[in-house]
């Protein structure tokens, strides 16, 4: 995941190494370059053009400290904010009590949202939670059959109600067999479907109507393209989600959907899903999602050292000068501008 | 899938792709009209609409050459949005005409042994499922094989199409060597004297060389019990995928030999697009797209009508 997407920022930093200053003109360059590296990533159109432009002015204002190459100023600028465009995430679930506190999934056909109640709460029993899958996605063949052998694999019982077709009724059965068996979290699997079917869209509004889950995730693929926004934004509007569970992180993708979903629905991605294993499931974190995409940390926190170092040299200096008596309006200009 | 009569299959598909990507048709047709508004075409108009033809999923290589089609002739005269989308519409229709063959079945070879692979969760299981109506539907004698021992309840989700379907369905256990299911399969498909075998595998992502080797490793098989086979290989691409298609079709390509493209998903927001630079890149033939969950919503692919339909061009 990413390595693609990092061989191409790499190569646009590496153009900037022999480059002395950070100008308008350069940057511009550099943009158009990260821009396009962001398009052939997936990454959304509106998404790459609006981050390209918040790069450029904190680029064009950024103070080069001439210990530092601008190469790596640029590449820290890119590091902030990729982390700011997937970030804050807070990736734990609220649970209630008394429970059971309920999760339900919801997404696309074949985006993973059965593998992933399964990791889902064989997280949930390795973190000494009880929980109780019920099979509510009662359209795709053998579905409940395959959630009943995922359960069986982690020794997590599943709620079932087979030849009807009310995923509302099966869910608030599940939840009442929930806490008549003490169960402190119930997740739903749902039916996949498509953002644009009216009718399906409407019964899973209503089974969050009925009954009131404590988180909505909605289970994204994350080779999806263009259209990653589109889905979560239809998703978002008519289920409210809390976040994102991102599955296939663990193909070759260069992710795209993982840094354009925030920014367009508001909601983060809370997880990710690694590998075909039933623990292959981990927290998203921002920072180091984004220190990979650009395969730089080493570089990162150089220019952070660098900055912090300057600044406490630039403070001794005026600390002198005050002390001295020579503190001149620039340098009283200079603190205010830092001040901003 | 072989040959349809034409008009109603034509009309019913265009309607049909018109209704599923009516959304992203929309997106591109009225971002057209907001971007030419009969004004002498020029530079910074290009450039919007190479943007907007990525918001297609059509990737960023092929958007230019479509617009720089448009530019070599139309640069600095004036052209209308209807013009526009003509236009892009016929280079894509011109891109897409050659490989929209549907998937021909060989008498030759009984049984005619297809081999289904893709990334998890495009939708192999339902396809060969659909694929077994329409083949059967042609009076094709039809013989699926469960061959994705690894998902749970792939198996049972397969025989549930072959009851619906009607035709036989050769499953092992869960967790069975996948190869040696086929091998069985091809046996048995071989001795009932079948028309068509259909063999499921399990997804699996491109970038895991054990799976990808394990793939490999069910065509040697095949070959054991037929040497000619399989005689098609059948990579099933999700629509709403972006550029990982490109690196799907590569290496399945390399591994399995792929022989053609089903499309699924057509139905929903997802354009598609990304079929025009896969068309580019490879050229392999599009067989067939999936435009909904119903036992025959699986249609031959129709170059111009999807070509229409993507960039909201009319007929």
């Amino acid at each position: 995941m990413f390595d693609a997407l990092a061989d191409r920022l790499n190569n646009v930093f590496r153009g900037l190494r022999g480059r002395g200053k950070i100008t308008e003109e350069n940057v511009g360059e550099v943009m158009r370059e990260i821009r396009s590296a962001l398009l052939e990533a997936d990454v959304h159109l509106d998404v790459a053009t609006e981050f390209c432009k918040d790069v450029q002015e904190k680029a064009i204002g950024a103070e080069v400290i001439n210990t530092l190459k601008p190469a790596d100023v640029m590449v820290k600028i890119v590091h902030d904010e990729l982390a700011e465009l997937m970030g804050p995430v807070d990736p734990k679930i609220p649970f209630v009590s008394p429970g059971p506190t309920v999760l339900l999934m919801a997404g696309l056909q074949g985006s993973g949202k059965t593998t992933t109640c399964g990791k889902m709460a064989k997280m949930l029993s390795e973190r000494a939670k009880r929980p109780l899958m019920v099979a509510a996605d009662l359209k795709r063949p053998a579905a409940i059959d395959q959630l009943e052998v995922l359960g069986s694999q982690i020794n997590v019982p599943v709620y079932t109600e087979r030849g009807h077709d009310n995923a509302v009724k099966v869910c608030r059965n599940g939840i009442k067999h929930a806490k008549k068996n003490d169960h402190d979290v119930v997740i739903l699997d749902t039916a996949g479907r498509l953002a644009i079917d009216d009718e399906l869209m409407g019964e899973l509004e209503k089974v969050a109507g009925a009954v009131n889950p404590q988180q909505v995730y909605l289970v994204l693929d994350a080779m999806t393209g263009q259209d990653a926004v589109n889905t979560a934004k239809i998703f978002n509007e008519r289920l409210e989600l809390d976040g994102c569970i991102l599955t296939k992180f663990d193909s070759d993708t260069r992710g795209g959907a993982a840094l354009s979903v925030k920014r367009v629905t508001g909601k983060p991605i809370k997880f990710i899903g690694v590998g075909e294993k039933l623990d292959a499931i981990e927290e998203f974190h921002p920072q180091r999602i984004a220190g990979r995409i650009l395969g730089m940390g080493d570089i990162v926190g150089l220019v952070e050292q660098a900055q912090k170092h300057y600044d406490e040299e630039e403070a001794k200096k005026l600390e002198g000068k005050m002390a001295s008596g020579k503190f001149g309006l620039d340098d009283f200009l200079l603190q205010l501008k830092k001040m901003k | 899938m072989t040959t349809q009569e034409p008009s109603p299959a034509r009309k019913g598909l265009f309607a049909r792709l018109r209704q599923g990507l009516s959304r992203s048709s929309t997106a591109l047709k009225g971002g057209i009209a907001t971007i030419f508004t009969h004004a002498k075409l020029d530079a910074a108009m290009l450039d919007e609409l190479e943007d907007l033809l990525i918001t297609s999923d059509i990737g960023a290589l092929t958007a230019q050459t479509l617009t720089a089609r448009l530019a070599k002739d139309r640069f600095d005269k004036e052209i209308s949005p209807q013009e526009v989308r003509a236009i892009l519409s016929g280079e894509i229709a011109k891109i897409l005409a050659p490989i929209a063959r549907p998937l021909e079945i060989d008498p030759a070879h009984t049984p005619y042994i297809v081999l289904m692979v893709g990334v998890n969760g495009t939708g192999k299981t339902t396809t060969i499922g659909k694929l077994a109506q329409r083949l059967k539907g042609q009076g094709k004698s039809v013989m699926l094989a469960a061959g994705d021992t690894f998902r749970a309840a792939a198996i049972e989700q397969l025989q549930i199409w072959g009851t619906r379907v009607g035709v036989p369905v050769v499953a092992g256990s869960v967790g069975a060597d996948a190869a040696g299911l086929a091998f069985e399969a091809v046996e048995k498909a071989q001795s009932q004297k079948m028309d068509v075998l259909l063999i499921d595998t399990a997804g699996r992502l491109q970038n895991k060389a054990g799976l990808m080797a394990e793939l490999e490793k069910i065509t040697r098989v095949i070959r054991k019990r037929d040497p000619s086979g399989p005689h098609a290989v059948i990579l099933v691409l999700d629509a709403t995928t972006g550029q990982n298609a490109l690196s799907q079709v590569e290496a399945f390509k390399q591994t399995a030999d792929v022989t053609g493209l089903i499309m699924t998903k057509l139905d929903g927001t997802a354009r598609g697009g990304i079929l025009v630079a896969l068309a580019e890149k490879f050229g392999l033939p599009i067989h067939a797209i999936g435009v909904g969950e119903g036992v025959d919503d699986l249609q031959p692919f129709d170059a111009a009508a999807f070509a229409e339909a993507l960039t909201g061009a009319e007929s």
